[in-house]
């Protein structure tokens, strides 16, 4: 059983909602964003997105675009993330996803991608801009099947696509919460309550929501509907403002124990 | 122009004389009337030099539809003409800074606000490119240039002439006139901006210079680096500095089916004035640089043969950055 499967697997008999956290990998350089999410992953992240910066984030908002454009300053590669990827698969167990956009990806080459992060140990791919009726051609150069594409739905999805989106989903369904770019305000609950019934009537995995959510308050309330919930562009912020802070990494592990503490409250 | 070339005689075909200045009405009607039909109440587009955003402007006032356009800061600065035109229609013009502040920065600042806004907003596209089905959408909405072009030429030389020639940015108005032709034995050129020159690195020469990649939905031709970051483009014309282009270009030129060459600034700007000396007819700098490199082919050509010319928008809105550059010249030739 792959880290995914068992993590969701471990949190069910806990009781337990998957805390999924988003970083951009290498900002504001490599070392710092490796001992940032190693702390956050030892703090109690259940998952953990790493994003590979491109230059063209249309699904993400200010906060990401900075964090993207601050690593991108840095001149951080795909074969710089995976590097990253096999000395943090070295300190912890927590199932690792590389988040990124498909150009990146589609030009260090489809096979060689999924050797290299197979073999430094990730467990996941989450492309935004590659929809469903595009994706044979990335996971046709697999030679394997050790690599997770996690599927996207989106509120506006309606309900026989969100089933053709399901049906070679694997490790989790990643659902959007709101219509927005990633970081935007105006979380509604109720929608959300919805998707995730019609959602739950096409599909046995495990449901994350993300986009939007940043308060603890926000992740009690998505977490009693979901199975997990994805912060992304709240810990962007975070780590956006205490770029010159020391205890930069233990900031962040303390804002994981807060949001974790949070999935349980209810 | 045929005359002075002394080559092959040279057809326009007079986009220019579109309502709105530009073969942009074409698209923006049939995406306003699509976007009626759904019942949307707001439209949205990005723009390079500014004729995509007046041709959006002008449907959304016609269909009393709200109206925001995303526009670069330095294409706002270049194509000041159309900023005014833009909000005089009602629109609201929203200033661009992320990346290059040019038309691809544009295109992802409007995508980003249409995820937000799909409710009751519709993106009028204003190329070939982005996520499907708009490739294939504007290329029908354009090929009225081409098919418009087959009557028309028919009537004046009983024959389809023997090259078209269209400049390339997205690529809406070269395929709008390629497409109707595309099985026709008519050799077909698409012209894209060098900028200061191939060399230079730096230029829009995405067909001619890029590599297959994925940008604003679409798999193309793109300008990217070795590890898949998107580059800068740069041409003295607004509507052609995009570092991507429309996916049915890319096809057509890995089946060779047409050609894609480039045009310098200089090049542009010398076809630009050539002209408006020649027939009164001041062409945008995008079309200038099909203009360039017609005039250079024909002149090469027997008279017997026929070399048509997509003129697809008026240039005065660049008369500023012609007269600029122009003093640009002198200043440089007085200061040595």
């Amino acid at each position: 059983m792959n880290r995914i499967d068992r993590t969701f697997e471990e949190l069910g008999r806990k009781g337990e909602k998957a805390l999924v956290g988003f970083v951009t990998a290498g900002d504001p350089d490599i070392p710092t964003s490796l001992n940032i999410v190693t702390s956050m992953c030892n703090a109690g992240l259940d998952i953990l997105e790493l994003g590979v910066p491109f230059s063209d984030p249309t699904a993400d908002g200010p906060v990401i675009q900075r964090s993207s454009a601050r690593a991108l300053e840095k001149g951080i590669n795909v074969g710089d993330v995976l590097s990253m990827t096999g000395k943090l698969r070295k300190e912890t167990a927590v199932p690792i996803i590389l988040f990124s956009y498909y150009n990146p990806i589609h030009a260090y080459g489809n096979e060689r991608f999924y050797k290299d992060a197979v073999d430094v140990g990730a467990d996941g791919v989450l492309l935004v801009d590659l929809p469903p009726e595009e994706s044979a051609e990335m996971t046709r150069a697999w030679p394997g099947s050790d690599l997770a594409l996690i599927r996207l739905i989106a509120p506006t999805t309606p309900l026989d696509r969100m089933r053709k989106i399901a049906t070679d989903a694997r490790g989790f369904i990643y659902l959007v919460s709101k219509t927005g770019v990633t970081g935007s305000s105006g979380l509604k609950t109720e929608s959300i309550d919805r998707q995730v019934d019609s959602l739950r009537s096409v599909t046995s995995l495990p449901i994350c929501v993300g986009f939007g959510i940043s308060t603890t308050e926000d992740v009690t309330a998505v977490s009693s509907i979901a199975d997990g919930i994805v912060i992304g562009s709240a810990f962007e912020r975070m780590i956006e403002d205490n770029l010159d802070d020391k205890n930069l990494a233990a900031i962040l592990a303390d804002q994981v124990r807060k949001y974790k503490e949070a999935t349980l409250k209810n | 122009m045929s005359n002075h070339f002394k080559g092959a005689s040279i057809y326009l075909k007079r986009e220019d004389l579109a309502h709105t200045g530009a073969h942009k009405i074409n698209n923006t009607l049939g995406q306003a009337l699509l976007a009626h039909r759904m019942g949307k109440e707001k439209l949205i587009a990005e723009t390079g030099a500014g004729q995509h955003g007046v041709a959006t402007a002008t449907v959304a006032a016609l269909f009393g539809m709200e109206c925001r356009i995303f526009m670069g800061e330095e294409d706002i600065r270049r194509q000041a003409a159309n900023v005014k035109r833009m909000k005089l229609l009602g629109a609201e013009v929203i200033k661009v800074v992320s990346g290059t502040s040019t038309l691809k920065d544009a295109m992802n600042e409007a995508l980003r606000y249409w995820v937000g806004a799909v409710s009751d907003t519709f993106y009028v596209i204003g190329s070939v490119a982005g996520p499907h089905p708009y490739p294939v959408m504007v290329r029908n909405f354009q090929k009225v240039i081409g098919e418009e072009t087959r009557e028309q030429i028919l009537e004046f030389t009983g024959k389809l002439p023997d090259m078209l020639v269209a400049c390339v940015g997205g690529g809406s108005n070269a395929m709008g006139l390629f497409y109707p032709f595309i099985n026709d034995s008519v050799e077909m050129v698409g012209v894209e901006a060098a900028g200061s020159g191939i060399k230079s690195g730096k230029h829009a020469a995405t067909l001619s210079e890029g590599s297959v990649g994925i940008l604003h939905g679409s798999k193309s031709y793109v300008l990217q680096d070795e590890n898949g970051q998107i580059m800068p483009a740069h041409s003295i014309s607004a509507g052609l500095d995009y570092p991507g282009v429309g996916p049915e270009h890319s096809l057509l030129k890995d089946l060779e089916r047409v050609r894609y060459v480039s045009i310098d600034d200089r090049q542009a700007l010398d076809a630009f004035q050539m002209l408006c000396a020649l027939e009164g007819i001041i062409p945008a700098l995008e079309s200038s640089h099909a203009v360039a490199w017609a005039a250079k082919y024909a002149s090469t050509r027997p008279g017997s043969e026929v070399v048509l010319v997509n003129l697809s928008g008026r240039g005065d809105k660049d008369l500023g950055i012609f007269i600029s550059h122009l003093n640009g010249v002198r200043d440089h030739e007085s200061n040595r």
